[in-house]
């Protein structure tokens, strides 16, 4: 065998191993990513008795799916759905709109003082939602807004990071496009709802995915400004079950799992999408 | 036109700024009002329910506000100066800064090396990427439930490990000197995959090039690294701590629900936990405020005091 043949199969013997290495550390990785969630289905199905066993069991002896049945039952789950639901949606639908509007002026129409706005803007991003929430309890107050769905959407329907996230968007699509569409006599409506948007569809989604993910997790907002059962999203409704539901983890495990079943699910369907968009954001900011 | 009721030096600067052109010009003007009208939506949202409270939060940090009594009056730096006074001030500022200090070298360290692991196109990378992923987009309060049980004193799982290695068990969100440890590890396991995901999109818009004509030149892989990646990756480390010093500075939801009282001796109660207490629970809106602004100081300084110490290291291409 020639020396540099020996010298190959050193190579690609030390990159194998590396790699195997590289798997290991990774599985185990994974394994205590994964674990809490084995662990809650585990104890969602397991009976009162089966919880406390030692040594604890991964796989419970019956599956009881009664547990899910009577989560549901003990707290109102499906108004907690609807709340989040219409709540995301409105918040979603409304920051899209108004976002794609202001990116697009930031974007493409010029007027005197318009940088100005934009910088207003920008700073309004470094202000933490801490700050605001107290006079913003007391504006909802004063409204007679506490304990309704306006007080957890209206607030909520502009983002100036969708604003600027959309405006660096709008800003790649070529203008000779708008001066040629202008010149036929489009308006800028048009154009915006007809060319821009269409033409923008991956940023769109993209934002209406992060807007829905992160208000959907939405807590201190929603802790203060709802005080009945009825107005509870899904975060403060489960919160309220951990509270009362003391020891009976079976139960707090099968609501758990009722809360983040669909989330999960969508996350499955589209994977790409969500960490393509993720990575976008580390790119860019 | 009616320009002539403006008086003469406001019109001078108008023309100065180019308005007059803009009022004049009917294709500027319409120019003008679109832009106006399609701000606007955001614009008073924004003015309404960002603005406005921010300004009327600091007069807040200056008034004596109870919620329940109509107790209302201007007190000046009071507010300011009962929050240094008070031991409280410093337990929560340490408290943050301990969880701060407990989660983001850990978190730095184990995403990007994790992200150079799943770097090396090994098989089944989407399906570690998606593991690691799993905790970042389920909700907060869920995650942090099952974390409860795990940490439960009698037999949580964190227990019967411990046992299983014949180690004492503990009494973790009990006990005032594990707890915030406790608290600062379920914020790393939630928030790694994000990290990881950034990091590896980092990792995958550095040229090859670079790296063959390291290793060409007879570069180490830990010299690739040193000299090639980390410079290179460098805007990309630095989006990742700004972006994780200033969550962890404003963490909450995770720690009400683990710790819903704060901890044993308060040891998990950190700066929003704070500003929660006093307003919501105790109604001190004006003290809340000083507090909510102590917090705001702190992290535009932050901001500010890594734009000028840690940006000028940082390579952009």
């Amino acid at each position: 065998m020639s020396v540099s043949r020996m010298l190959q199969l050193n190579v690609t013997a030390r990159r194998r191993i590396g790699r195997t290495l590289s798997h290991l550390v990774l599985v185990a990785g994974s394994l205590l990513m994964i674990g809490p969630f084995l662990w809650m289905i585990s104890t969602a199905f397991k009976s009162e008795a089966e919880i406390y066993m030692y040594p604890p069991r991964w796989i419970p002896a019956d599956f009881l799916w009664q547990n899910f049945v009577r989560a549901w039952n003990t707290v109102p789950f499906g108004r907690f759905y609807l709340n989040s639901i219409m709540v995301t949606g409105i918040i979603t639908c409304g920051q899209v709109v108004t976002s794609a509007l202001a990116a697009y002026v930031f974007a493409r129409i010029q007027f005197p003082g318009r940088d100005a706005i934009f910088y207003l803007y920008l700073s309004t991003m470094m202000v933490p939602g801490q700050v605001t929430m107290l006079p913003l309890f007391l504006i909802m107050n004063r409204l007679g807004w506490i304990n309704t769905y306006q007080a957890l959407t209206v607030p909520f329907l502009a983002s100036v990071f969708a604003t600027f996230f959309l405006r660096q968007f709008f800003a790649t699509i070529p203008v000779e496009l708008e001066d040629a569409a202008r010149m036929d006599g489009c308006s800028r409506m048009r154009f915006l709802w007809q060319i821009m948007l269409p033409l923008s569809r991956p940023a769109l989604g993209a934002i209406a995915l992060f807007t829905f993910l992160g208000h959907w997790d939405d807590y201190l907002w929603p802790l203060i400004i709802t005080n009945s059962t009825r107005m509870r999203t899904l975060p403060i409704g489960l919160r309220f079950f951990v509270e009362e539901s003391g020891a009976q983890y079976n139960y707090m495990m099968a609501a758990a799992l009722i809360t983040i079943a669909p989330v999960i699910a969508l996350f499955f369907a589209a994977q790409r999408q969500f960490i393509e968009g993720i990575a976008l954001q580390g790119i860019k900011g | 036109m009616t320009t002539s009721t403006v008086p003469e030096p406001t019109r001078r600067r108008w023309a100065a700024a180019g308005i007059l052109e803009y009022i004049r010009h009917p294709l500027k003007r319409s120019d003008l009002l679109t832009g106006l009208g399609f701000l606007a939506p955001s614009a008073i949202v924004l003015l309404v329910f960002v603005i406005v409270p921010v300004v009327s939060a600091f007069l807040l940090s200056f008034t004596k506000w109870e919620l329940l009594s109509q107790d209302r009056a201007f007190i000046g730096l009071e507010n300011y100066i009962e929050f240094l006074r008070r031991p409280d001030l410093w337990r929560v500022i340490r408290n943050t800064l301990y969880f701060t200090v407990l989660k983001i070298p850990l978190d730095m360290a184990l995403s990007l090396s994790i992200a150079a692991l799943l770097n090396q196109k090994l098989r089944g990378q989407s399906l570690y990427r998606m593991a690691f992923f799993l905790p970042v987009i389920t909700s907060t309060v869920a995650v942090s439930a099952v974390w409860r049980w795990i940490y439960n004193p009698n037999l949580g799982l964190a227990n019967s490990v411990l046992k299983l290695l014949g180690l004492p068990s503990q009494t973790w969100l009990s006990d005032p000197d594990l707890a915030m440890p406790a608290v600062a590890l379920v914020a790393l396991w939630k928030g790694l995959g994000y990290d990881v995901v950034i990091f590896l999109a980092g990792l995958q818009n550095i040229p090859t090039v670079y790296l063959e004509a390291a290793q060409i030149d007879g570069a180490t892989g830990w010299q690739r690294f040193r000299h090639v990646v980390w410079p290179l990756l460098s805007p990309v480390t630095y989006f990742v701590l700004i972006m994780s010093v200033i969550n962890s500075f404003k963490v909450f939801s995770q720690i009400h629900v683990l710790t819903p009282r704060g901890g044993p001796l308060g040891s998990t109660e950190v700066l929003v936990f704070h500003v929660y207490r006093l307003a919501f629970q105790e109604y001190h809106f004006g003290r809340a405020a000083a507090v909510a602004f102590v917090l705001f100081a702190i992290v535009t300084l932050l901001t500010v005091l890594q734009r000028r110490f840690i940006e000028p290291r940082v390579h952009y291409e």
